[in-house]
């Protein structure tokens, strides 16, 4: 679904992703782990071109990225993201942060695109929020919409940057949750976060990324409990 | 001798004039509120040529003073395109060009103190930076600088008295004229002062609200 080869993202002189390769198949669960800074974050920007890489190929549905004949627009479409800071639009209830995109960008009509954000909002168990607006709504709950908002856009795959780090703690299982409901239907998902249990139930596959290189990738089992590269052990011993 | 009887006698003149003040404070807001939109959307998208022509636009028209800007353009423009234009059009053009390039960096100021973020979220859902701008970031823009455009069209509604200079009949004008016939500057001119203050200070606490309703967050409409 998902095919990158030899990914270079630089920041002025600093390089972030140094020839980065991985193939993300459909239905795959994918688990991004890796110290702060080693370039997580960049690495999902640049698959949904959020981050224009700076070489590199990314073929995504059989799609090559990046050259002018390809709509990003109509790419990204496809490809839901979920972000840290949930970044909801708070001039707007929650209803409506799910069904703009739908109205605005597919040309849903409106009654259309409320029912299907009812319905979505239903899913992640906020059906009683559906005419809060973003602030009234704990970290927890805005997340939930916030993964509600990008699957109204029916992606093909789910890209979440550690969506539970700015969670309290006791919100974070709630969101997990939702997480693991839509790996169990099969949707693709690459996600950067440092939720063992997770990783461990849903996961495929775990990759551990340091100093912008894939360093090490297996089943969750294997990184978690026999990591074969020292910087992944190093790692991994901090933070379990 | 001070005879505030001209102070009222005077006053239905002014209160004609002081229509003219708030159409063209108006028109001039208007005017001001489009062009700064689209100056400073361009001046936050950078794209090269037009982030120029905007650039010069702005610091022309901010290092001029705006009487000179007003006399220039009723005055001076004959010249070249052969007419006079109207006083009030000379006017409302002089305003919006100002009140233009000021709200211009209003508004520019607002975008960018909206969260990366949302244009981000905005885009990874396929909305085009178009869309972005116009659903998400311009709507939240606009209700954090609706207190400082506020406070512009104060500047602005104090500011028509210019035009004074360039024979319109707005409210300093005409007072001109009555005390030329009267005499009496010092009743007349109170008598316009109150008339200007009757004006901005509801407006100045209209603006006090916006911003104690905006520490409250952007929740809403
Ligand atoms: N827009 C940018 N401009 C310049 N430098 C950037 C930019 N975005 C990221 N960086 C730098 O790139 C490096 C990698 O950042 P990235 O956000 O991808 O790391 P990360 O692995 O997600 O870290 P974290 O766990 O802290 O989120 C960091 O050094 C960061 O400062
Ligand atoms: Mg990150």
């Amino acid at each position: 679904m998902i095919k990158v080869s030899r990914l270079y993202k630089n920041f002025g002189h600093l390089e972030v992703l140094r020839g980065v390769d991985a193939h993300i198949k459909r239905g795959e669960v994918v688990v991004l782990v890796g110290p702060s800074g080693s370039g997580k974050s960049t690495f999902l920007r640049c698959l949904n071109y959020l981050e224009q890489p700076t070489r590199g190929e990314i073929i995504f549905n059989g799609t090559l990225l990046g050259n002018s004949q390809v709509n990003m627009n109509r790419v990204r479409q496809e490809m839901g993201m979920v972000f840290q800071q949930f970044n909801l639009f708070p001039h707007m209830t929650v209803t409506k942060n799910v069904a703009l995109a739908p109205m605005r960008v597919k040309g849903v009509g409106e009654a259309e695109a409320v029912e299907l954000a009812h319905d979505l909002l239903g899913q992640v168990g906020l059906a009683d929020k559906v005419a809060a607006y973003p602030g009234q709504l704990s970290g927890g709950q805005q997340q939930r919409v916030a993964i509600a908002r990008a699957l109204a856009m029916q992606p093909k795959v789910m890209l979440f940057d550690e969506p539970t780090s700015a969670l309290d703690p006791e919100m974070i299982n709630e969101v997990l949750d939702v997480m693991k409901d839509l790996a169990h239907e099969g949707m693709t998902m690459v996600v950067v976060s440092h939720e063992m249990g997770f990783a461990r139930e849903v996961g495929n596959r775990v990759i551990f990324i340091d100093e912008g290189r894939f360093v090490e990738e297996g089943t969750p089992e294997q990184i978690f409990t026999n990591p074969q590269n020292p910087r992944t052990q190093a790692f991994l011993s901090k933070i379990l | 001798m001070i005879n505030w009887s001209y102070a009222f006698k005077v006053l239905p003149n002014l209160l004609r004039g002081t229509v003219v003040t708030i159409q063209l404070a108006l028109l001039g807001v208007l005017a001001g509120v489009i062009i700064g939109t689209i100056v400073g959307l361009i001046r936050v998208n950078r794209t090269r040529i037009l982030y120029q022509l905007a650039t010069i636009y702005v610091e022309i028209i901010r290092g001029t003073p705006m009487l000179v800007q007003l006399v220039l353009i009723f005055y001076g423009l004959p010249q070249i395109i052969g007419f006079r234009l109207e006083p009030f059009t000379a006017a409302f053009i002089t305003f919006g060009l100002n009140s233009g390039a000021y709200t211009s960096e209003i508004v520019r100021g607002g975008i960018q103190s909206i969260d990366r973020g949302q244009m981000e979220a905005a885009r990874s859902l396929g909305m085009s930076y178009f869309q972005a701008m116009w659903y998400i970031i311009l709507p939240q823009a606009f209700r954090r600088i609706l207190p400082p455009l506020g406070n512009e069209f104060i500047i602005l509604l104090k500011d028509t008295a210019l035009a004074s200079t360039v024979t319109l009949q707005e409210m300093m004008r005409i007072g001109q004229i009555q005390m030329a016939r009267t005499g009496q500057p010092f009743p007349i001119y109170v008598m316009a002062a109150l008339i200007y203050l009757v004006m901005t200070l509801p407006l100045s606490q209209g603006v006090r609200y916006l911003e104690r309703r905006m520490g409250a967050g952007d929740q809403g409409l």
